[in-house]
């Protein structure tokens, strides 16, 4: 059974706040709920499905549904990958509408580390670590998502010889698309200079190598076919998605490549498209190795190859072979509690339905990627893939 | 004792002591001895680290844990300067054994480290726990 045309992504809120002193985590997931909601001409009771991860308050899926109110839901999941989980989610939404668990399925993320976290942002972090068999194995060590990542990096230029400059580019494209973002958290375009001139975090990263911390959130709704199409939006319909966790393997450890190697060919012959027929894709960017090792493992070009494929502006819209980001991206507009997810689902339903910024909308948008990396990429992490076409 | 222009030193970055469990007390026993263990699986003749009492590549529980001689290569790296208690070197070194085990790079001049570099096996102490495995540049 594939889930290729079984459900549609019919509504898609991003919160406008990244700084939420006055609010709750729970309160954030609700705004977020009702936006998406409004956004697709539905109402609470029509949810009969709900999907969250670690970053909603309480206990899996259960706390924030009654929070909510949500009496009618049959399915609930509440898988955890980290960033990616919501990318995730909307794989199985479809998978639980396409078996008929529900019609109707909300997806919701929401959190505070801006205004309430501790070091790196802190907040949206499940519990648990502690108890995780590496836990003794790697706790003492001082990992932080910023010094895992960056060990990729390292391994990245030794082996394929890729620079600081090129990683820089990334970051100036997310500039670029974020200058026309009114709600970016930064909103100045950068350049090349100015990245490698920004305060070294964790060789080889630089501070604007980094995403920003902010609070926020957002959600979606995935529906039927049967719903999909007595509601009056444009039809995001979903065709392909794929999801793999990568780990360090009994110690046959290889940072040169992420899950994305194996969860985006999954997605791309499920969908039946090719990584050339992508018009937009939102790409996980937690840092800017990040964007440019998943590039690689999505087939965008060969490995090795990122450093070359994301010089000289090629990601920038209007100007490069593969506009990503277009809403500035985790590096620049929002990267709600910690984790990219569903903003990287949000920016592409925006660009199916033609709905980006006028600066950045991809002209004739029908085919578009999302793809997230959740958890460290130079520990173990979730990759989960995404593809959707207008309908 | 100036009041201006004094920095005050980083606090020392602290070795919490490591979780021990029912699977994991002999390696941290052995840890005691200065002795760093890896599993090596007599069914299917892989080792991996950190060691289990069952192999992760064929899921046989024929596995005993070796000792590793101490001898790595650093396979990559980064030099953390984000830290309140001043600049520290996270890696994964590949033990001679074979398998790669996350550490940090100590006591060494941190504009040496490379890729490829070889290192060696230190310890250290943790507050009030077993020792703490740690590499420096050999």
């Amino acid at each position: 059974m594939s889930i290729k045309g079984k459900a549609y992504v019919m509504g898609a809120f991003e919160h406008p706040t990244r700084e939420a002193p006055d609010k709750s985590t729970a309160q954030l997931h609700v705004e977020c709920a009702r936006g998406a909601l409004a956004d697709a001409g539905l109402n609470k009771d029509d949810i009969d499905g709900y999907f969250c991860a670690g970053d909603a308050p309480g206990f899996g899926a259960m706390s924030m549904a009654d929070y909510m109110g949500l009496r009618n839901l049959r399915h609930m999941d509440s898988t955890e990958t980290g960033g990616s989980s919501y990318i995730l989610h909307v794989g199985h939404a479809a998978e639980a509408i396409a078996a008929g668990k529900c019609s109707v399925a909300l997806v919701t993320l929401a959190g505070k580390p801006r205004t309430s976290g501790g070091p790196g942002g802190g907040g949206g972090r499940p519990g648990g670590f502690a108890a995780a068999p590496e836990a003794a194995f790697e706790m003492p060590y001082g990992g932080t998502t910023h010094n895992q990542y960056a060990m990729c990096a390292t391994r990245h230029m030794h082996e394929f010889g890729t620079t600081s400059e090129q990683l820089a580019w990334i970051k100036v494209a997310a500039s670029h698309h974020a200058q026309y973002n009114p709600h970016a958290f930064l909103k100045e375009v950068v350049t090349v200079e100015e990245v490698l001139a920004s305060p070294m975090i964790a060789t080889p990263l630089h501070r604007l190598d980094c995403c920003v911390v902010t609070d926020g959130g957002g959600a979606l709704i995935v529906t039927s076919p049967e719903i999909a199409r007595q509601l009056n939006r444009p039809m995001v319909k979903i065709i392909g998605a794929g999801e793999a966790p990568k780990g360090t393997y009994g110690g046959k450890v290889d940072l040169t490549f992420s899950g994305a190697a194996w969860s985006g060919p999954k997605a791309f012959a499920e969908a039946g498209v090719k990584p050339a027929d992508i018009k937009y894709a939102s790409i996980y960017d937690s840092f800017t190795i990040t964007v440019l090792m998943q590039i690689e493992d999505l087939g965008f070009c060969a490995k090795g190859d990122g450093g070359k494929f994301v010089a000289d502006g090629n990601l920038i819209s209007g100007v490069g072979k593969l506009p990503f980001n277009t809403d500035g991206g985790g590096l620049c507009n929002n990267h709600p509690t910690n984790r990219g997810g569903i903003t990287k689902v949000i920016e592409a339903v925006r660009q199916l339905r033609g709905e980006a910024h006028p600066k950045v909308q991809v002209p004739g948008c029908d085919l578009a990627l999302a793809h997230g990396t959740g958890g460290s990429l130079g520990t173990r992490h979730g990759s989960a893939t995404l593809i959707m076409e207008r309908e | 004792m100036s009041e201006q222009g004094e920095k005050k030193a980083p606090a020392a970055r602290r070795i919490f002591p490591p979780a021990v469990n029912e699977e994991t007390a002999k390696f941290w026993k052995a840890a005691e001895a200065g002795k760093l263990l890896y599993g090596y699986c007599l069914a299917c003749n892989e080792p991996h680290y950190f060691p289990r009492l069952f192999c992760p590549f064929c899921f046989s529980e024929r596995v005993e844990w070796r000792e590793a001689g101490g001898n790595a290569t650093v396979y990559s790296y980064s030099i953390m300067y984000r830290s309140p208690t001043g600049p520290y070197t996270i890696a994964w070194v590949t033990l001679a054994e074979g398998p790669r085990v996350l550490t940090n790079l100590v006591d060494c001049d941190f504009k040496k480290i490379a890729i490829n570099a070889p290192a060696k096996l230190v310890w250290k102490p943790s507050e009030g726990g077993a020792p703490v495995p740690f590499f420096t540049l050999a």
